[in-house]
């Protein structure tokens, strides 16, 4: 089911920096709460995002508790080649997600 | 001299009234120009708006069967085929004699002709095809339709939207009407005109409809909030819609 929205260019000039932005549906449900039965409602995060570029890592996230229901990452990126940008979401419960997206850098 | 005064007089009484009529018209807000600029801008990039994520779910429920019907909703009504039907809700269903809002349109067509389970008040599969269904409204006028048979209900809300409720003994109109614009606690008061419901209130972190802002303004009034089901929603949403009648639908909405 897709849960995840990407705004990044499709077209780049070689050297630009682009942004690219994602949101994800996520819970993020903190491990703190007691639910309607009384007990601890159990730690589902996300705990780390990373985004690649042709396959190499450009950017890197931990993340924590403290963040909030359906995170929304932004981060900047210089365009050297043509290729595509994957993100990957990984998390508590076994959670995983990948999208990719493609950029023509020229 | 004595006509030159009625005209005169019969001039001022037409400015006056027209100066009234557009002043009502611009005095009109809608919530989202009493936030701030980042959320502003949050609702209006459809990649930063976290209802676009339940939007996209609702269209994936749209068309997936269900029900002993096996059927989806876009086997009858087709894909992105419901633009302005968020606008004219609540309304009075065909072969009924009650209106009904969104949500309970949608649970009305998923027991009737889907044959399935009516969804939970609140689920997020409800909610997201309550998001899809006005996501294709947004931009459109509020438009309540002109039956008859829907004058009382509009009156009984009217009458719960002026009525003094809870220990606090406030009515929503003492806030909404009164003291709209001001400030209570550092927020400024809105004029609570349903225009972007389903929202995704930062404070819930999820998408929640009109009836869940209803129940918070309740609970903040101390008043016991009715429950999910009770008509009384669906007659303060008729008296709401009409009075934010024209104004623009921008679903889903962001609100802190």
């Amino acid at each position: 089911m897709t849960n995840v929205l990407i705004n990044a260019p499709k077209t780049a000039r070689p050297g630009e920096i682009v942004e690219i932005k994602a949101l994800i549906l996520h819970p993020m449900e903190t491990g703190f709460r007691p639910g309607t039965n009384g007990r601890i409602i159990p730690r589902n995060i996300i705990e780390r995002f990373t985004a690649t570029w042709n396959g190499a890592e450009i950017f890197r996230m931990e993340m924590s508790p403290a963040i909030a229901a359906n995170p929304f990452v932004s981060f900047f990126a210089v365009a050297t080649e043509s290729g595509t940008i994957g993100l990957r979401w990984t998390g508590d419960q076994g959670f995983l997600v990948e999208e990719q997206v493609a950029i023509a850098v020229g | 001299m004595r006509t030159a005064w009625i005209a005169l007089g019969l001039a001022s009484v037409f400015v006056a009234t027209f100066a009234l009529a557009q002043g009502a018209a611009d005095k009109r807000r809608s919530g989202y120009q009493d936030m701030g600029e980042a959320l502003q801008k949050m609702q209006d990039d459809d990649t930063a708006n976290p209802g676009m994520l339940f939007v996209q779910l609702g269209e994936q429920l749209f068309g997936r069967p269900a029900g002993a019907a096996n059927k989806s909703c876009a086997d009858c009504h087709g894909a992105g085929s419901m633009k302005g039907v968020a606008a004219r809700y609540p309304a009075i269903p065909k072969d009924a004699d009650k209106p009904v809002d969104l949500e309970g349109r949608i649970n009305l067509c998923r027991t009737a002709n889907q044959r399935a389970e009516p969804l939970a008040p609140e689920s997020r599969d409800l909610l997201s095809l309550e998001a899809y269904v006005a996501f294709q409204s947004r931009g459109q006028p509020i438009a309540p339709p002109s039956d008859p048979r829907l004058a009382p209900f509009r009156a009984q809300g009217a009458e719960i939207y002026r009525r003094r409720q809870g220990q606090l003994n406030l009515s929503c109109a003492i806030c909404h009407d009164d003291n709209a614009g001001k400030k209570l606690a550092g927020v400024t008061i809105p004029q609570a005109h349903p225009t972007g419901y389903p929202i995704y209130r930062l404070e819930w972190q999820a998408l929640g409809s009109l009836k869940r802002r209803l129940r918070n303004c309740l609970i903040g009034l101390r008043a016991e909030a009715y429950a999910y089901d009770a008509p009384e929603y669906v007659a303060l949403e008729l008296y709401l819609m009409d009075r934010a009648k024209g104004m623009l639908l921008e679903a889903p909405g962001v609100r802190p």
